[in-house]
């Protein structure tokens, strides 16, 4: 009953989360397409800025989540930690690809170009390739726990990219603009787009955790299903017969208990 | 200039379908899991 209970108000909780991500990237929407002015140089190309922005933002966050998931494991040999990180980089190799794809559909009218091999797109590039590299390493380890080890040194050393995109702007001559936000001297553009641009990250970051929580409470039910399948397997039939398999899971996939 | 507006579009059209498209997988997971919940329930009870 207390479970239920629980279940219940964490459900009601993550359906608070999602109808506050859908209002506030409503809002960042409007005010990307009325409220925030036309760049001079640059016309409308230069609205792509309020999606591929918050795009790189949760790429870096993405990957710091699966360093923090990854050192976790390798720590405690936590399965939540584990399935954190996995969570995470899953949503990192989404939000990579985004960044990838909105990134070249600007360069396009801009730089006259789809792509070019300067510091802070290689850069990513190699970001995307250590998601997909995170993904086969688990596929082909040959157990889960060789995977998730393995995974999660990838995981640790792979972090290290991330300062590496956002200073490769600064340490190399590239194409691509320094930091316009996190200048030294402070943000360096209108107030208008600076708002609107905060509004989006907000958006997209709510959109981040949401499906975050999601996609856990969907690892956490994966887990404890092979749990519970590999128990019946080995378990002698007498005791398949006798008593009902361990692990107990919530009917409720959306309403996962955490172990 | 308004040749820009495809690549504006394309752009969000993009983002969103992306988006939208990973939580359609999402929801398949959350309903194979179930399914699969279900058929080790269905089991458990025909076993007692």
């Amino acid at each position: 009953m207390m479970q239920r209970n629980s279940t219940n108000r964490s459900d009601m909780l993550v359906m608070g989360l999602g109808l506050l991500t859908v209002a506030v990237l409503t809002l960042g929407i409007f005010m990307a397409f009325v409220y925030a002015p036309s760049d001079l140089a640059q016309g409308n190309a230069q609205r792509i800025f309020y999606v591929h922005v918050p795009m790189a933002w949760l790429a870096y966050l993405a990957m710091a989540v699966v360093f923090v998931g990854s050192v976790g494991y390798m720590w405690k040999r936590s399965a939540r930690m584990d399935r954190l990180a996995r969570s995470s980089a899953e949503l990192g190799f989404l939000f990579t690809t985004l960044v990838l794809i909105t990134g070249s559909l600007w360069g396009r009218p801009i730089w006259n170009a789809w792509w070019q091999w300067e510091a802070r797109l290689t850069t990513t590039l190699i970001l995307w390739f250590i998601f997909i590299g995170y993904f086969m390493v688990r596929a082909y380890a040959g157990d889960r726990e060789r995977g998730a080890r393995y995974a999660a040194v990838l995981g640790i050393i792979g972090a290290i990219d991330v300062p590496i995109i956002h200073q490769s702007v600064t340490w190399w001559r590239t194409l691509h603009p320094e930091p316009i936000v996190l200048d030294t001297g402070g943000p360096n553009l209108p107030d208008s787009m600076l708002a609107t641009l905060l509004v989006c990250l907000a958006g997209f970051t709510l959109l981040y955790a949401y499906l975050m929580v999601q996609k856990t409470r969907i690892e956490t039910v994966r887990d404890a299903l092979a749990e519970r399948e590999l128990t019946a397997l080995f378990a002698p039939e007498s005791e398949t017969l006798d008593r009902r398999p361990v692990a107990p899971v919530s009917r409720n996939v959306s309403g996962a208990a955490e172990d | 200039m308004d040749d820009n507006l495809g690549y504006l579009f394309a752009a969000f059209a993009v983002t969103w379908l992306a988006i939208a498209g990973y939580l359609l997988y999402i929801g398949q997971q959350v309903k194979g899991l179930r399914d699969e919940m279900q058929l080790l329930d269905d089991g458990d009870d025909a076993a007692t």
